[in-house]
């Protein structure tokens, strides 16, 4: 996507018109300008009388700041963004006018896979620029996750679809309109008989409403769901341990031992957020009087939870149903069943295993993976009643997907009416499921054999190619909507921003299809709510919601149930409908292989986001690509190596052999990648990439595994065949190197050698004092700014390193560049592992600049482009940088960054709106680095000048720490002994990196601590 | 004083030895206005015809001593009073850093001051001298020697000059013209 | 000739062949630059010179129109081969001043019909290696930020920063050696000026002669000062290469961090540059039948001062991998193991072979003597030292501190056209510089025959 010559992070623009230009020259000029007048008139209606008629000034000066930041992008964007007209209600209290340069926060949600998650989102001078955590969301506490931080630069994707068009041609709302009345005429005879509506996960409650609002009108008409990434089996698993679909969520600060079933519940659930502060909160240290929680983790791929586990037990996919049985007999579930025999070693894993749950009844939890088979979910519903957890650790509630079904029988079923004819009428809200669906449906030929379909997207992809009308969909930032949390928690999203391209929402469509066309999405969900409210003062009520960013009381009350008897569960009804042949998988020993969605880009739905494609994913630390995952067992089975290569090398380019997949005589090749503590004999392959139509940052990245999918073996498949090609292909590889080679960088120790003695760290670092210098070290007075990094709570998940992108402006340098070790982040979190490398330990060690009070870097710059601050900050003058890197050279932690080429993207007019107007968006040739986030330093100085006083401890978060699930980072001011950094460092578990070499670091760590179970740790 | 008709008399010699020998009487003589031209440097010859000291190396030494003070100044300067700053948390006065600038910039102005100075004290360059007037002369660059005794000498008498240039064995004696 | 060092005195081998006069001498140097046709060898080399810098500046002009993204450099290392080649040029440009200056001071006469084109070789090496730094900077249009000027900005450099020493070691280095260089042409312009027939030659060359006509006053302050030069120019020779050496000693990367640079890298210097003197001058001799005047006896001198300085370099070499295991200190020895047995272990390897063992072959008093023999030794050393700077640059750079930053690097077509290309400036204007200007000190050769006759006598 980049060459050497045009390193133009995200692909160019379209150029703006010579109207889109002119509006820049100046803004006096514009204001008096016929042209802004018109832009008034075109995209403001409602507002242009303010200009004309009495000079209402508020709304003047709101208009200004509004339509002058915007009306640059007039040229390249139609309409022009602009404000929604409708009133929205920002977090804060309303100022007295948009104050230019003084951000605005509005509460929403983003819709992450159908969940809703709570955030603010800042806004300058109505450009949404960054989004942050609300933290009185439950499913948020105030993070964020690396997609939603990403998500801003989705909003402002310059691939994104325009324009409605039918069969490729630009057409309007009215002709859409108009065409579908037509369709609908005959399907208004036959009841619908035709009509069929394809959505994804559905928690929204005005959009299931239309929903059935539609089915009232159309009975025979049908609802499928398919959704790319969702596993949909605890629903079945509720209604097989129930009877009746169950929402299952865990309160994990409650917990002192935790067994997750292939569950990745740190980095993928709706309330993995939520869960990852609880799992730390028990950990810290410190911590919670109680004693610290124990994490067991059963998988088979190498998740970032499992990465986290104090024990970890890798075995294929296949075995992990059975084990659960074992496990749940040991429990004393009553099982009918036959128990297989285990393997000594697992025997005794078990056994210790056992006695923790025991030793913790209704203090502990068995957390099932999204991924497992019914049966898995079902039986630890079964065990967590028989450990008596439900009610403690565990809660049931209704389920908050609406009308929750199984997606793979869902698809089927659709493809099946399709086939029959009987599917006339498709209109598919959202998703892409000409790509997300697996080969065995070939769903894309299908989908041309109906009549009349209509696809409502992001983006023109490889399914709106094949439709007949494609409707733009308008961004979760532009959008009127609802959403529910994990726990039933209603958002009523709020646009921040006027559709870019006239994008409509789901809402609408619905509304066209019930014959209301004009209907704007606010009206519809305004309508339902004032229709489920019971306030006899509605407007107070909606406007509390907006300002909060939830419903209050909103969540679900957990259920009083109990599960039926596990002897009831029936394993072999399910056999096909549950994951695929892990069930029948076990007389053939074979290669067996697991789907998953990819850690960035999901299930392809954020392909096109550059950050996203170019943030490493957690254990691979793989960027732009996605890869076939085996164990180094399987990959020495398999002769599959690896070569490191010349340029770049361990920090960029790796030349891993090419695999060729075959099952059911379906064929793909991809690059081999060796993890350690991947199970044996078993293969991961990340979904979401090998788009065809994605835009031009995620077209053609990587290789397409729904070519091998099929619907029985949606996420685990056996006896897959595989065979290496002879080919190599080069992977770009952050971190390829993952031992520390016998350095003090990661400190860690177990709980158990803490509480015995607490000073142990310090002790066994004792000989190495930093050494004595001849320098009278610098006064600092006033603030010194210092921040405090907890390797504990670091979980790898990312979130720091997407959102000190979006806050400070950085740059996409693709593949290329990456392959060459010129990736622009500030922080990076790295990757180590210790141990044995069919099972190690792993380590993640966050590395932003250290701010050293002796910075190397200083004082070998010969321009003083990096010079210290008066609070110890370790500036970097960009104007001033003439780019020798010899301070880069310097730095031995090696985090500063070079512009090599024109890295930021000056042309893109869409992409103008995304930055955020306080930070430099740096040029070619100069260096940059982590500042600590000093923009917001000076604006919290600022404020704190104004009224006359000091900073208080907390009010400065930098981005990372903000954004931060398990509040790892802390940032504050050094000099003031009651600050919660200052506190921190006085921790004996402190310490600081590479300090014999006298850098003094500002950024210091706290030690890891592991909580392992004795029994299993010695013998 | 008054224009000459001649700036002076040149004799030529074919060895060093004997211009040597002719600068050596030609003093004793009396003459003192005059020079001798050689090849390459000829040791004392300058002695011989009554230039004894050179001023270049006090030139050199107030060049070395400027860009040694001068160097360290700057830099001083810089650091502490123009623009002080806090750099790795070193002393504004990081004294040990400021050596090698000094240090170069002593032998850059001591250099300078030496070239400069021998091209001013002999009055370099000169596009225009008599003593190219004359036709052998061009072989002072390769294997003549030659003695030219300025009309501006007081002893300086043409006829008798002439006498005495051809008994200390002058090859062969030429009037210069001015 | 009081101070003559036995070495020599012992010597048989004569610094001029017998039977010149100054007027042989005077002829057959100036007819080199003054013959109306120039030899075809001198066409083929200046035009294959030529063509490469035709390449310098087309790459020149990528990398500063493009950025310095076209060359290899990366984090973790941020400097690569031009880097590399601006210490390889610059520690080629120590011979010139340093034959001149140290060997004037010692009254070492066999270095007069050498000198001359050594100064050049300095000069052109210098301004080579020049080239360098300057484009190898992310914003190179704003590199004169690093000399200290009245700016409106009211910031000055950082002279804490090794780099800015550096751009006064050499830009000082190049105007003295320079100044020294010219300062010795003096005299031999006035001889071409006499000698030139054709009006043009003769106009031109009396400009540059300035007038000089050999007065004896004027010899005398001339040698006075060009004395001072000398002894000024002796200390800033070993001061350069120090300088260069500090912008590794003083960073804190395993294998830049050690104070025995500054002497390992001075006689690294003086090593190369000898070898360059040698690769040059064994062509020249022979193509322009100046066997006379660089006689056996300078090739065997310059051997042996190869010899000597390729010994304190391997000391060098030595002492960092013993102190690497001394020191106890866990970087240092990993750099130094990776340096050995890394993924660029064989460079070290190569490095040791070229600047090591292959130049102890010099022990042998008749191979000190074989122009062939020499030459190869030359070639090998100057590939050896541009080794040894890759490996100290670029190998320690590559796995420093954090492991989890460890990269590979390997340069670009860029880079190793930029490299290319300053050799052909460096033969291009080496020719030029033949061609037009005499290679050897006239005059000095003059005052030599006068010695040795003064000795025969």
């Amino acid at each position: 996507m980049s060459n050497g010559t045009e390193p133009a992070n995200l692909p160019e623009a379209s150029q703006p018109t010579a109207g889109g230009r002119e509006y820049w020259r100046s803004l006096e000029e514009l204001a008096g300008t016929e042209a802004f007048k018109a832009l008034m008139g075109n995209h403001l209606p409602r507002h242009a009388a303010a200009w004309t008629s009495a000079m209402d000034r508020r709304e003047f000066l709101k208009l200004m700041g509004a339509s002058l930041a915007l009306a640059g992008v007039s040229g390249c964007l139609s309409p022009a963004p602009a404000p929604p007209d409708e009133k929205i209600v920002p977090y804060v209290n309303q100022p007295e006018e948009i104050v230019p340069g003084k951000p605005l926060y509005f509460a929403t949600a983003i819709p992450a896979e159908g969940y809703g998650r709570g955030i603010l989102v800042e806004s300058h001078m109505g450009r949404p620029t960054k989004v942050e955590g609300n933290p009185q969301h439950p499913a948020s506490l105030g993070a964020t996750d690396a997609g939603t931080q990403a998500s801003v630069l989705g909003l402002y994707d310059p691939d994104r679809s325009r324009v409605i068009s039918n069969a490729g041609r630009v057409a309007t709302w009215d002709a859409f309109f108009s065409a579908l009345n037509a369709e609908l005429e005959s399907q208004r005879v036959s009841q619908g008989a035709g009509l069929r509506i394809l959505t994804e996960t559905v928690t929204s409650p005005t959009l299931a409403a239309q929903l059935q609002e539609i089915l009232r009108i159309f009975p025979k008409a049908k609802w499928h769901q398919f959704d790319g990434g969702a596993g949909d089996y605890a629903q079945q698993g509720a209604r097989m341990a129930f009877g009746q679909p169950l929402e299952t969520f865990y309160r994990l600060e409650d917990a002192d031992v935790i067994v997750s079933l292939d569950g990745d519940f740190l980095l993928r659930s709706p309330a993995s957020l939520r869960y990852a502060r609880e799992f730390i909160n028990r950990r810290r240290i410190p911590g919670t009087s109680s004693e610290a929680n124990r994490l067991y983790m059963i998988e088979s791929t190498f998740s970032l939870t499992g990465s986290n586990a104090d024990h970890r037990l890798a075995i294929s996919p296949s075995a992990i149903p059975q084990l659960a049985t074992t496990l749940a007999a040991r429990l004393g579930v009553q099982i009918s069943a036959q128990q297989p025999a285990i393997s000594p070693a697992h025997e005794k894993w078990l056994g210790a295993l056992v006695k923790d749950l025991q030793a913790h009844r209704g203090r502990s939890a068995i957390m099932p993976g999204e991924y497992q088979p019914a049966i898995v979910h079902a039986l630890a519903h079964a065990m967590n009643d028989a450990l008596g957890n439900i009610g403690k650790t565990v809660f049931y509630t209704d389920p908050v997907a609406v009308n929750a079904t199984n997606h793979a029988e869902s698809l089927r079923e659709l493809v099946q009416d399709l086939e029959d004819n009987a599917a006339q009428v498709l209109i598919m809200l959202g998703g892409n499921p000409a790509y997300t669906a697996p080969a065995d449906v070939d769903f894309p030929s299908h989908l041309v054999t109906s009549n009349f379909n209509v696809h409502l997207s992001l983006y023109e992809d490889e399914t709106s190619a094949l439709c007949h009308w494609h409707i733009p969909q308008a961004h979760y930032l532009e959008s009127w909507s609802d959403v529910r949390a994990y726990d039933g928690t209603v958002t009523i999203m709020q646009p921040l921003i006027a559709p870019l391209y006239g994008g409509r929402t789901a809402h609408e469509i619905l509304a066209a299809l019930a014959g209301q066309a004009e209907r704007s999405s606010y009206e519809i969900v305004r309508d339902y709510w004032r229709g489920q409210s019971k306030e006899k003062n509605f407007d107070a009520a909606w406007r509390t919601a907006l300002h909060d960013g939830f419903v209050a009381g909103s969540a679900f009350s957990p259920r009083n149930v109990k599960p039926k008897p596990a002897a009831g569960f029936d394993a072999s009804a399910l056999k096909e409908r549950s994951s695929g042949a892990a069930v029948k998988a076990q007389n053939e020993p074979s290669i067996e292989v697991i789907y998953r969605p990819d850690p960035s880009v999901l299930d392809g739905r954020f392909a096109n986001n550059g950050w996203l494609q170019e943030l490493p994913k957690p254990l691979t630390k793989l960027t732009w690509d996605n890869a076939v995952l085996m164990s180094p067992a399987t990959a020495a089975k398999l002769g599959i190596t690896y070569q490191v290569g010349g340029t770049g090398g361990e920090h960029g380019t790796i030349y891993a052999d090419v695999v060729e997949l075959e099952y059911d005589g379906r064929r793909t090749r991809g690059p081999g990648w060796i993890v350690p503590g991947h199970a044996d004999d078993c293969v991961t392959i990340h979904l979401g990439y090998g788009r065809r139509r994605a835009g031009r940052v995620g077209t053609n990245l990587g290789f397409n595994a729904n070519a091998l999918r099929t619907l029985d073996t949606l996420w685990h498949g056996t006896s897959i065949a595989i065979r290496k090609t002879g080919a190599q292909y080069a992977l770009a590889c952050t971190q390829f190197h993952h031992l520390m080679e016998g350095r003090d960088l990661v400190r860690a120790g177990t709980i158990d050698g803490y509480h015995k003695n607490p000073k142990f760290l310090r002790e066994r670092e004792s000989e190495k004092e930093a050494p004595a210098t001849l320098y009278p070290g610098y006064k600092y007075d006033g603030y010194a700014w210092g921040m405090s990094i907890d390797v504990n709570a670091c979980i790898g998940c990312n979130a720091c390193v997407a959102a000190c992108h979006a806050e400070n402006n950085g740059p996409v340098v693709g593949k290329k560049e990456v392959l060459r070790g010129r990736e622009m982040h500030w922080i990076r979190v790295d990757r180590y592992h210790r141990g044995d490398p069919s099972n190690p330990e792993t380590y993640y060690q966050p590395v932003p600049c250290m701010q050293c009070e002796n910075a190397p870097c200083e004082l070998v710059c010969p321009v003083g482009a990096t010079t210290h601050s008066q609070e110890g900050l370790n500036d970097m003058v960009y104007n001033r940088c003439v780019g020798t890197r010899y301070c880069s050279n310097n730095c031995p932690y090696k985090v500063r960054r070079f512009n090599f080429f024109l890295y930021s993207d000056f042309k893109t007019e869409s992409l103008k709106l995304l930055r955020n107007p306080d930070v430099t968006v740096r040029s070619r040739g100069v260096m940059e680095k982590c500042t600590y986030c000093v923009q917001r330093i000076n604006q919290a100085k600022i404020a704190a000048e104004k009224d006359d006083r000091a900073v208080h401890d907390g009010e400065i978060e930098t981005a990372c720490q903000q954004a931060c699930p398990t509040r790892a980072i802390i940032f504050g001011n050094i000099n003031d002994p009651q600050s919660q950094v200052s506190q921190l460092k006085a921790q004996p578990l402190s310490y600081g990196l590479l300090t014999e070499l006298n850098t003094r670091p500002r950024t210091t760590y706290q030690a890891k601590l592991r909580n392992p179970n004795p029994e299993i740790e010695n013998g | 004083m008054a224009r000459l008709p001649i700036y002076g008399l040149m004799a030529e010699f074919d060895s060093p030895e004997a211009l040597l020998e002719a600068g050596r009487r030609a003093f004793a003589e009396g003459f003192r206005r005059m020079d001798a031209y050689s090849p390459f440097p000829v040791d004392g010859l300058a002695e011989a015809i009554g230039f004894h000291r050179t001023r270049v190396p006090l030139i050199v030494l107030i060049g070395g001593l400027l860009g040694c003070i001068g160097g360290f100044y700057l830099q001083y300067w810089v650091a502490v009073i123009d623009y002080p700053i806090n750099i790795g948390g070193r002393p504004l006065n990081s004294w040990p850093s400021f050596i090698p600038v000094t240090f170069e910039l002593t032998i850059l102005l001591a250099a300078l001051a030496a070239f400069f100075g021998v091209l001013a004290l002999n009055r370099l360059p000169m596009p225009y001298h008599p003593v190219f007037n004359v036709e052998r002369f061009e072989l002072a660059s390769r294997n003549r020697f030659f003695l030219c005794i300025e009309a501006a000498d007081t002893n300086f008498e043409l006829e008798r000059t002439r006498r005495f240039l051809d008994e200390i064995g002058s090859l062969g004696t030429y009037e210069v013209e001015p | 000739m009081a101070s003559k060092p036995p070495d020599i005195s012992s010597d048989t081998l004569p610094v001029l062949e017998p039977g010149h006069t100054f007027a042989s001498i005077t002829d057959k140097i100036s007819s080199i630059v003054l013959t109306g046709r120039t030899p075809l060898f001198w066409y083929i080399s200046f035009g294959i010179g030529f063509l490469l810098v035709l390449l310098l500046l087309f790459c020149i002009t990528a990398v500063v129109s493009v950025g310095i993204g076209l060359f290899g450099v990366m984090i973790p290392v941020a400097w690569g081969w031009a880097i590399v080649n601006f210490v390889w040029w610059i520690g080629i440009g120590h011979a010139g001043t340093l034959i001149s200056a140290i060997l004037l001071l010692l009254r070492q006469k066999w270095r007069q019909s050498i000198n001359r084109f050594a100064e050049a070789m300095t000069l052109f090496a210098v301004a080579c290696a020049g080239i360098f730094p300057l484009i190898h900077l992310g914003r190179p249009w704003f590199a004169y930020w690093l000399f200290p000027y009245p700016s409106t900005m009211g910031i000055q450099p950082q002279f804490r920063s090794p780099l800015v020493w550096d751009v006064f070691a050499v830009s000082t280095y190049f105007t003295v050696s320079l100044l020294f260089w010219f300062l010795g042409l003096i005299p031999d312009l006035a001889t071409l000026r006499d000698r030139a027939t054709r009006r043009v030659p003769r106009f031109i060359y009396g400009m540059l002669a300035m007038g000089w006509r050999g007065s004896a006053v004027h010899w005398h302050r001339y040698e006075s000062a060009y004395l001072l030069l000398a002894g000024l120019a002796t200390p800033l020779v070993v001061s350069v290469h120090t300088v260069v050496s500090f912008d590794f000693a003083v960073a804190l990367v395993p294998g830049w961090h050690s104070t025995i640079f500054p002497p390992y890298f001075v006689a690294g210097a003086i090593y190369s540059g000898f070898a360059m003197v040698l690769t040059i001058a064994i062509p020249l001799r022979k193509l322009y039948g100046l066997e006379d005047f660089i006689t056996l006896r300078h090739l065997k001198n310059m051997a042996i001062v190869m010899l000597a300085t390729g010994m304190i370099v391997a000391y060098g070499y030595l002492m960092e991998t013993f102190m690497a295991w001394y020191s106890g200190d866990i970087f240092e020895k990993y750099m130094m193991m990776n340096r050995m047995f890394g993924p660029y272990g064989w460079l070290y390897w190569v490095l040791i072979l070229f600047n090591i063992l292959i130049p102890q072959a010099l022990w042998v008093r008749s191979l000190q003597t074989n122009p062939w023999v020499l030459f190869f030794i030359a070639i090998a050393v100057n590939i050896g030292m541009w080794l040894e700077r890759y490996v100290i640059v670029v190998v320690s750079l590559h796995r420093d501190f954090l492991p989890s930053a460890w990269g590979m690097y390997s340069g670009t077509i860029f880079d190793y056209g930029v490299f290319v290309g300053t050799i052909g400036l460096f033969v291009a204007l080496l020719f030029l510089f033949i061609r037009l200007l005499p290679m050897i000190s006239i005059f000095e050769m003059r005052e030599l025959v006068h010695e040795e006759e003064a000795r025969s006598e």
